[in-house]
């Protein structure tokens, strides 16, 4: 034993193994469990190779793939009041959500976004079910209000991507009615004619499906996804009985009327486009690769203006 | 015979004594406990007195909650005249949970919707304990939108712990039905006004509550989740639900404080199951003041109204 081997050598290695297994390289599926390569994963959009299931994406990742060489421009959305009940459970809302902000890396539990998905302008909000269970409190709220105000103001439609436990508890009855105040959102775009187009990802549940979610022009889920106002477990325990195979599944909900289609996200992009383009009587989307838009100038000259 | 809620224990011992010494001088005459019962009535006025002006928000829950408050069928049997029910939502079935129809009020023709729960074990059955399924809000969208194409103002009380979680109302859209009644309360170009006379429950409140003024009884309440389920989900303990009712600020006090709410109609002393005639009356006079303040706005302003109001909801915060 010397000052080499107990000092030295480890902290070689150390350094060494660090460097020679970071980590998240492999993630399992939580389907199939097959182990999946992360820029396989990453590059199919979350969704399992092998064997179809889809995997929670957050709104960054599903904007870099929507939008026309995943460019985009964040909407800013209004800040609301900060823990305006002054909310303590166990942990103090305040910290609960600077815990959610450390872990994600993002501000709330929604981005809404403006660009070009095949060339046609849209407007996109997507809620982050990894912040809180992408629930629904007032900044949420704000989002969906900011994003109708957007989509008005530049005559575009609304896309919105839907994923949450329900409303947030910690802002108490002002989360409950968020669901007016989005409801009021859906109207604006109704009124301004512009189509707004609901994609259900899993999950979506509670207020959130009982307000904006369940009020789309069309509304497509992804495969599988848990789309209910009340929870399995919850009529599980009223009712006393087994519920079926699949209940409140996406494509239980598409036997049952309640969703236009079911889509798997690898092939969404497409049919958002072309349905966006039918309803706003614009031509068919050149499918494919597109070149550059223009034949830009040269960046030196612009850049030194 | 009152039913004693688990705090009004110490009440119900007072009351118990007085008219235990009551039915003893009633059977000896040679007695009189007359000074003494009143001595006692007294000293129970004071307690009851005491106890409801200082309710915690879980105690209120449990008033909101007694099974002898009055219902919505109190308020239409005595508040309204003519009242012609109309059922179904002319596509699955008629909802029992949710009762309404065309009405006198004040004389004038108004449509009236509201959650029964039911007054006994066949009732409550029959009504849900008040918790509509999707044919119940589709009714009331139907009723709403009728109210609206013929320039009724629309009248209605909230009395449910929400929505039912059933396996045929999900399969029959529940989210969908009560984001489409949500809408048609913020649609309809006639006066809207809401009171919760008992419990808010959740989005099954709001689909009738979206209205241009709301009221609540002084011990009623409303909120987002019920302090059971709150406190099984973040406290992981469903007993701890009188910590959840304390965070979730559901009382009526509260909510006029962050401008959820916009009046509050006092209760009777020892609330409203105590005396429901008078509870009755009350909601009636705050229901007339509401339309009231509403008479002059046409249909463009009153939705416009509507909107604003909810908008702007959220720039008011409680204080610890």
């Amino acid at each position: 034993m010397n000052w080499i081997t107990n000092y030295v050598r480890p902290r070689i290695n150390s350094i060494f193994s660090r460097r020679e297994t970071p980590e998240n390289l492999w993630q399992k599926c939580d389907e199939c469990g097959t182990m999946l390569f992360h820029r396989e994963l990453s590059g199919n959009q979350n969704v399992c190779t092998n064997c179809g299931h889809h995997m929670a994406i957050t709104p960054r990742e599903r904007f870099n793939a929507l939008f026309d060489n995943g460019i985009f421009t964040e909407v800013k959305v209004p800040e609301p009041l900060a823990d305006p009940l002054q909310f303590r459970d166990q942990k103090k809302y305040p910290d609960r959500m600077k815990a959610a902000q450390k872990q994600t890396g993002e501000k709330e539990a929604m981005l809404v976004a403006t660009g070009e998905i095949g060339r046609t302008p849209i407007v996109a909000a997507a809620q982050d079910f990894s912040f809180m269970g992408g629930s629904m409190g007032m900044y949420v709220g704000n989002a969906i209000i900011a994003a109708a105000e957007e989509a008005v103001k530049l005559k575009r439609p609304l896309i919105l991507f839907s994923a949450a436990g329900g409303a947030r508890m910690q802002e108490g009855i002002l989360s409950l009615m968020q669901m007016p105040r989005t409801t009021v959102a859906i109207q604006m775009l109704k009124e301004a004619g512009l189509p707004y187009i609901v994609v259900l990802t899993h999950p979506t549940t509670g207020g959130v499906t009982a307000s904006y979610a369940m009020l789309g022009d069309v509304h497509i889920a992804e495969p599988n996804a848990l789309i209910c106002f009340a929870g399995p477990r919850v009529i599980e325990q009223t009712i006393r009985e087994k519920l079926p195979e699949g209940f409140q599944r996406a494509e239980y909900l598409l036997d049952h009327g309640m969703l236009d289609r079911v889509t798997p996200r690898t092939k969404l992009r497409d049919e958002l486009i072309s349905i966006v383009r039918l309803l706003l009587g614009m031509p068919q989307a050149v499918k494919g690769d597109l070149a550059p838009p223009e034949p830009t100038a040269k960046p030196e000259a612009t850049a030194g203006k | 015979m009152t039913q004693y809620l688990d705090f009004e224990k110490p009440l119900a011992e007072i009351e118990g004594k007085a008219a235990e010494l009551r039915a003893l001088a009633r059977g000896d005459s040679s007695v009189d406990f007359a000074d003494e019962a009143q001595a006692l009535d007294t000293k129970a006025a004071q307690l009851l007195e005491d106890l409801y002006k200082t309710l915690s928000p879980w105690r209120k829950c449990q008033v909101a909650r007694h099974p002898d408050r009055p219902h919505c069928r109190d308020y239409i049997d005595q508040l309204f005249t003519e009242y012609t029910p109309l059922a179904g939502d002319r596509n699955f079935a008629d909802d029992h949970a949710v009762m309404g129809g065309l009405a006198r009020f004040e004389d004038k023709p108004v449509m009236v919707i509201g959650h029964e729960k039911g007054h006994d074990t066949k009732s409550r059955i029959e009504r849900n304990f008040g918790m509509a399924r999707p044919e119940g809000y589709r009714k009331a969208i139907r009723l709403m939108q009728m109210a609206g194409r013929f320039g009724l103002p629309v009248i209605t009380l909230v009395d449910t712990p929400g929505a039912y979680p059933g396996k045929g109302a999900e399969e029959r859209g529940q989210s969908e039905a009560i984001a489409r009644a949500t809408e048609a309360c913020l649609q309809i170009p006639v006066p809207l006004v809401s009171v919760i006379i008992g419990e808010g429950g959740s989005g099954g409140a709001v689909a009738f509550a979206t209205a241009n003024r709301v009221a609540m009884l002084e011990h009623s309440v409303y909120s987002v989740i019920s302090p059971e389920g709150c406190a099984s989900i973040l406290w992981k303990d469903a007993e701890k639900m009188i910590e959840a009712a304390e965070a979730l600020r559901l009382t009526a006090q509260d909510l006029q404080g962050l401008g959820v709410i916009d009046r509050i109609i006092p209760e009777p002393r020892g609330g409203a199951h105590r005396d429901k005639a008078n509870t009755v009356k009350a909601v009636g006079k705050a229901i007339g003041t509401m339309l009231g303040e509403l008479k002059k706005k046409d249909g463009a302003a009153l939705v416009k109204d509507r909107r604003q109001k909810f908008l702007s909801m959220g720039s008011k915060g409680l204080a610890a």
